[in-house]
């Protein structure tokens, strides 16, 4: 049997290196070459209070890809959850492919942001949840992911700030840290948010337990954050 | 409130005290802002905080909070200065209101050179052509308070993505005429002038012994083709626009693409002036005054030599 004669949700963690390899063709590309892999498999396995079949609840929790560079990983996952048909992953970046090297939310079910730009995804995650809090869904997650590069864009400082000042602990950044921003963050990313109020955690970024148990945690009246550390790009990978 | 005070109450005073009864009577509605004007909004802050916010001098997240709102169903109004606004934020409009394909209701002041003794820094004459170059969007330059309310209020109870640009200049007389349609104030046989927002007034003194056909519109995207098109006798138009010079040229020229023209466009220069004074020292500066009009306008309706 083929991973793409398999159903979701029988899918599991171990189909997803041959699901990323229906978009990449590269029998070499291992999983362990995404960065993002691992915390996404845990939020969206554990931790998201999302389905396919709830794509428009306003209750739902809302991820938000803001690195969204290098989206393999992303999409193996949506289909290995039930949001695309598997097949859909072979016609990655054809023309008439809703997918390509960045998610489009209008093309792709259960996308909440179209993303691709970087440091647009946390400014419009402090948005939405103000606005699900001020409709009475205060309840609803949102968990956006960026990358440690991705912070060096000026517009997630301004959104950093504001989080604490509004209180928003419905919202959760994960920061996959492979050190790969140019000028590097002395002191440690999780220092940028802690001035600032946000609670922090400092994980190893391929142990699904230790994100699940950081993920699950509610810090009440202020924003949290997960630095998740991998490998850095030049890193040998086994 | 008397008649008095209505007629003295200027655009940016209006936008405030009808966004305040929208906030109030709507809670769909919400409102973003970046320190500017929070002084004027915060009792309705006050009272509803959990829809309108001051995320301070912040315009990118200004921007991207609108965007955020409007993905969980919210309508968001968004202000600031028009430089800030556009300009600094485009990425940011591009990208978290166009891209994401959702709607918000921008609304700028200081609007080319109303703030003149503040320099180029507090001035973008050029919004209105940046906010063209993206697809769907609705830009509104009203040109006296009550179309500003107007023209607020159907952009609130729609879904798309608008720009409302408020000046402090305004015309005496209101035309508050169906959405988006330009009005005809008056005819003539030499030519049609197109005035935009507060460019009434101005036109109007300008050519007022003048044979031309005066058309008036508060919106400009889309552009009312069909209104000039009906108006056109003498095919000679002039485009007298409040912003950068040409900034609808080339919808004019798309709507009479079939009708060879004429075409006078009138507006902001391109030059930065780098001068302080008043707007009205800038108006005469770019030809925008009733004299540096008629002079463009009458030179141009002239018999050709």
């Amino acid at each position: 049997m083929t991973v793409a004669t398999l159903t979701p949700p029988t899918l599991g963690y171990g189909d997803l290196s041959p699901l990323i390899r229906l978009m990449s063709g590269d029998e070499k590309h291992e999983p362990s070459a995404h960065s993002t892999l691992d915390v996404l498999w845990v939020l969206y396995d554990r931790i998201l209070d999302v389905a396919p079949d709830r794509a428009h609840d306003p209750a739902r929790d809302r991820f938000v890809l803001s690195k969204g560079h290098g989206p393999m990983a992303y999409f193996a996952i949506l289909a290995a959850k039930g949001f695309l048909p598997v097949d859909t992953l072979e016609t990655f970046t054809d023309a008439d492919s809703p997918l390509g090297t960045h998610p489009d939310r209008l093309l792709i079910p259960g996308v909440e942001a179209s993303s691709g730009s970087l440091g647009h995804g946390l400014p419009l995650s402090i948005g939405m949840a103000l606005g699900l809090h001020a409709q009475g869904f205060g309840n609803s997650r949102i968990v956006c992911l960026v990358g440690d590069a991705e912070l060096d864009e000026g517009s997630n400082h301004e959104a950093i700030a504001v989080a604490r000042a509004f209180g928003l602990d419905a919202l959760t950044v994960v920061v996959i840290d492979n050190d790969s921003a140019t000028h590097g963050w002395p002191g440690g990313i999780a220092n940028r948010f802690a001035v600032e109020g946000w609670a922090t955690a400092d994980v190893y970024g391929r142990d699904h337990e230790q994100l699940t148990a950081e993920l699950s945690v509610h810090h009440a009246g202020r924003p949290n954050v997960v630095v998740a550390h991998v490998e850095s790009p030049g890193e040998a990978i086994e | 409130m008397s008649v008095a005070i209505k007629s003295t109450e200027t655009m940016r005073e209006r936008f405030g005290a009808v966004t305040t009864e929208l906030l109030d009577r709507d809670d769909s509605v919400a409102l973003v802002l970046a320190d500017i004007s929070a002084d004027q909004f915060r009792p309705v802050a006050a009272r509803h905080p959990d829809r309108a916010f001051n995320v301070g001098i912040r315009e990118q997240l200004l921007v991207s909070v609108g965007g955020g709102l409007a993905l969980t169903g919210l309508r968001p109004i968004v202000h600031t200065y028009a430089p800030f606004l556009v300009e600094r934020a485009f990425e940011q409009v591009k990208l978290d209101l166009g891209h994401q394909d959702v709607g918000a209701v921008l609304v700028s002041i200081g609007a080319s050179h109303d703030r003149a003794d503040s320099g180029r820094t507090h001035q973008a004459p050029g919004d209105v052509a940046l906010i063209g170059t993206l697809p769907r969007w609705t830009v509104h330059v009203p040109g006296h308070p009550d179309e500003a309310e107007a023209l607020l209020r159907s952009s609130v109870a729609d879904s798309g993505r608008v720009y409302l640009r408020l000046s402090e200049r305004a015309n005496t007389r209101s035309h508050v005429g169906r959405r988006g349609r330009a009005v005809r104030i008056r005819s003539g046989d030499a030519g049609t002038v197109v005035a935009v927002g507060p460019m009434l007034d101005p036109v109007l003194d300008a050519t007022r012994d003048l044979d031309v056909t005066v058309l008036y519109a508060a919106t400009v995207r889309p552009f009312d083709a069909p209104a000039l098109r009906s108006a056109l006798g003498e095919p000679n138009v002039v485009l007298v626009e409040p912003y950068l010079a040409g900034t609808s040229t080339q919808a004019v020229t798309d709507g009479l693409r079939d009708t060879p023209h004429r075409r006078l466009a009138l507006g902001v220069h391109d030059a930065e002036l780098h001068r302080y004074g008043t707007a009205d020292d800038h108006d005469r500066a770019h030809g925008l005054d009733a004299a540096g009009l008629r002079r463009d306008i009458t030179r141009f309706l002239e018999p050709a030599p």
